[in-house]
């Protein structure tokens, strides 16, 4: 059972590693996206640093948004996906194994560089510990339900801009946390509560999403 | 009557060609009914109920707000419900009836988006706060429309059924997640608004109005999904023979007529 | 034993098939034969459980594979149309990962003598997208000489961009899988080889 899931793991990684442009690609479209912001509502300082929060989150959540689609894609059309269905272990297993690969090599590095970009709109040093592990807690959730649409969407025309229908709704509590959690550490009031409400929420959706994923998969290669 | 038979008979009803024709023959009844109390729930609410002590006449459009926002929530629990139905049993007649609701709820939703709109602008002085009851409204008008292109934008029809089953299904789990979350940020942005179910004192007369109302729309519901059902039924079952002797006899019908 | 009963088989709003039926024991070679577009590979999905019939029951050894879903895949080999195989990856990556994520232990040392005795010794470390067609088929056929064990191969045109050694050393694989009691139900267009001539399921002949 641990070597499917390891296999799918190594496997995931390396392609990953092989195709590493697309992963700069995810970084270089995160760092824009935040640096946009200044020039739309200005540089004022103070302004940059109460939108930060939001700013950050919102951008990281795009990044992995537009790389959901690259989850299943490939493995769907070169015929892997068939027999990972086909695999006698549990599906819900593998599925994730592939999120936690997509996870490392698309939420990891997102996680990675926010703090610098933070540092460009002149976030509190104080609050990076909790920018990082929110981000840490959140996007993981994000890849477990974005990988649900990903694979109802799989092989659609327009399958993008609808991946981002369904799943965009459904991110909105995790952005709620994901931000509040710094701004709360921001105002003084502390991030324990909204960092403790993320980490279940990952609970949750690592208990569910794989399953509901697993299903949506079987559907999609009918 | 046992229990054996009753199963039996409930699942005649499961099979389209069974469901076509009850529908047609219920499906007026539910118009007429939904008419009928509409026309009442307006009466109680625009003539007989009183004026309101702080919000004068703009509070009346809660006749129409309120049912509608109850029902847009009651029709996505419907369909989450058919939909879980159809995976599990995996019934046809069940996910053509999730499907059949979706486009009502949205509905329902939409109007009561704007219709809170619209009592806002007097009340609060502006078209839209992120008010967290107008919020998730949003956010579950999205969920439907989620729902709605997916099953639209995928041609084989049991891929589409049972696509748009998990989606309703998952849909349902983060509603409430979505509702106290939203609820949660509310709290801490914005300050305190007129909350839109806390009208001060609510008179009987607008509770009875407002209740026939939530019946009128539950009628107006029924009617149009049954109706909305049968056409589906049609469109998918058009080339087996029942539809076809359906058709023919519709015809006849209509010439006899002319 | 694989049973099918009463199989019906929907695609879009299309009915393809209906009524259909077979049987297969330890040791048959079943040829699934009938015209473009009438079902064939829509019927080996049905086999192996990928897709749902709209009708109908398959049984592995007595009972639903929708029941006994893992027991049946552990049983199961199927290779479709599609390859599975990745072009970032080369040959022995694809194939050994095709093993354990097919639930096989499968060392190096074995996924190369596979992989060398299907005719690729030259091509072990090359990157797949610079394989040709043929060669592609080979490296997902590679897995028939590690999965022995498992009874019930479901091949779809394995024969196709093939050439005429290759498909002799094919027919010969699934002539002896068969004689130790395994079975195989395989598509094709072309003759090959087997030393017994396989039974035919015509799908046309269900056809709506």
């Amino acid at each position: 059972m641990l070597s499917t899931f390891l296999a799918v793991l190594r496997r995931d990684l390396l392609l990953a590693w092989r195709g590493r442009a697309d992963v700069l690609v995810t970084l270089a479209f995160f760092v824009i996206v935040v640096c946009l912001f200044p020039f739309g509502v200005g540089a004022e300082p103070n302004q940059l640093r109460a939108i930060a929060p939001g700013v950050l989150w919102v951008a990281a959540l795009l990044a992995c948004l537009l790389s959901l689609h690259r989850l299943f894609a490939q493995d769907y059309s070169d015929g892997t996906l068939e027999q990972l269905l086909l695999s006698s272990e549990p599906a819900a297993l593998w599925v994730t194994a592939k999120v936690l690969a997509f996870w490392l090599s698309t939420g990891l590095p997102v996680v990675a560089v926010a703090p610098g970009l933070a540092l460009l709109l002149d976030l509190e040093q104080g609050a990076l510990p909790v920018l990082v592990l929110s981000l840490a807690l959140g996007t993981p959730i994000l890849g477990l339900l974005g990988a649900v649409g990903a694979a109802l969407t799989l092989g659609l025309r327009g399958g993008g801009m609808l991946l981002a229908l369904l799943v965009l709704p459904l991110f909105v509590p995790v952005l709620i946390f994901g931000a509040g959690a710094v701004e709360a550490e921001m105002s003084g009031t502390g991030a324990a509560a909204h960092l403790l409400l993320l980490g279940g929420g990952l609970a949750g959706a690592l208990a569910l999403a794989p399953w509901a994923c697993a299903a949506a998969l079987r559907i999609s290669t009918d | 009557m046992n229990a054996p038979e009753r199963s039996r008979s409930l699942f005649r009803f499961a099979a389209p060609h069974n469901f076509y024709p009850l529908a047609g023959r219920l499906a007026p009844w539910f118009a007429a009914a939904a008419l009928v109390l509409t026309l009442a729930g307006l009466w109680l609410g625009l003539f007989v109920a009183p004026t309101d002590a702080t919000q004068g006449e703009v509070y009346r459009v809660i006749f129409i707000h309120v049912p509608a926002a109850w029902m847009s929530m009651f029709v996505y629990l419907m369909m989450a419900f058919w939909s879980g139905v159809g995976l599990v049993m995996n019934t046809r007649l069940s996910f053509i009836m999730s499907q059949a609701l979706a486009p009502t709820g949205a509905m329902f939703c939409f109007v009561a988006l704007w219709t809170g709109a619209l009592w806002g602008k007097p009340t609060w002085g502006a078209y839209w706060v992120w008010d967290a009851r107008l919020t998730s409204q949003l956010l579950l008008l999205f969920l439907y429309f989620g729902f709605i292109a997916l099953t639209r934008a995928i041609e084989d029809p049991r891929r589409a059924d049972r696509a748009g089953a998990i989606i309703a299904l998952v849909g349902a789990v983060n509603v409430p997640i979505i509702y106290f979350s939203v609820q949660w940020w509310n709290t801490l942005h914005q300050g305190a608004s007129v909350s839109v179910t806390k009208a001060p004192s609510m008179a009987t007369t607008m509770l009875v109005g407002m209740l026939v109302m939530a019946i009128a729309a539950w009628m107006y519901t029924i009617a149009v999904v049954l109706w909305r059902a049968r056409s589906m039924i049609l469109e998918r079952e058009r080339h087996t023979e029942w539809v076809g002797a359906v058709l023919e006899r519709e015809m006849q019908a209509k010439g006899g007529r002319a | 034993m694989l049973e099918a009963h009463d199989l019906a088989c929907l695609k879009g709003d299309r009915l393809l098939f209906r009524e259909l039926a077979f049987c297969l024991q330890a040791g048959d070679l079943l040829r699934v034969a009938g015209p473009n577009g009438v079902g064939k590979t829509s019927l080996l999905r049905l086999v192996t459980g990928l897709a749902l019939p709209e009708a109908g029951e398959i049984r592995w050894q007595g009972a639903s594979i929708r029941r006994e879903r893992e027991a049946f895949h552990r049983e199961l080999l199927y290779l479709g149309h599609a390859p599975a195989i990745n072009d970032l990856l080369s040959p022995l990556e694809n194939l050994r990962f095709a093993c354990a994520a097919a639930g096989d232990d499968s060392d190096e040392a074995s996924c190369t003598r596979a992989l060398e005795r299907i005719g690729l010794a030259d091509q072990l470390d090359l990157p797949s997208r610079v394989l040709s067609q043929g060669q592609r088929r080979r490296v997902g056929l590679a897995r028939l000489f590690l999965s022995a064990r498992r009874a019930l191969w479901v091949l779809d045109e394995p024969f196709t961009a093939l050439d005429v050694n290759a498909v002799a050393d094919l027919a010969q694989a699934l002539s002896e899988h068969c004689a130790g009691g395994g079975m195989v139900m395989l598509t094709t267009h072309q003759d090959a080889p087997f030393t017994r001539t396989p039974r035919v399921l015509d799908v046309g002949a269900y056809a709506c």
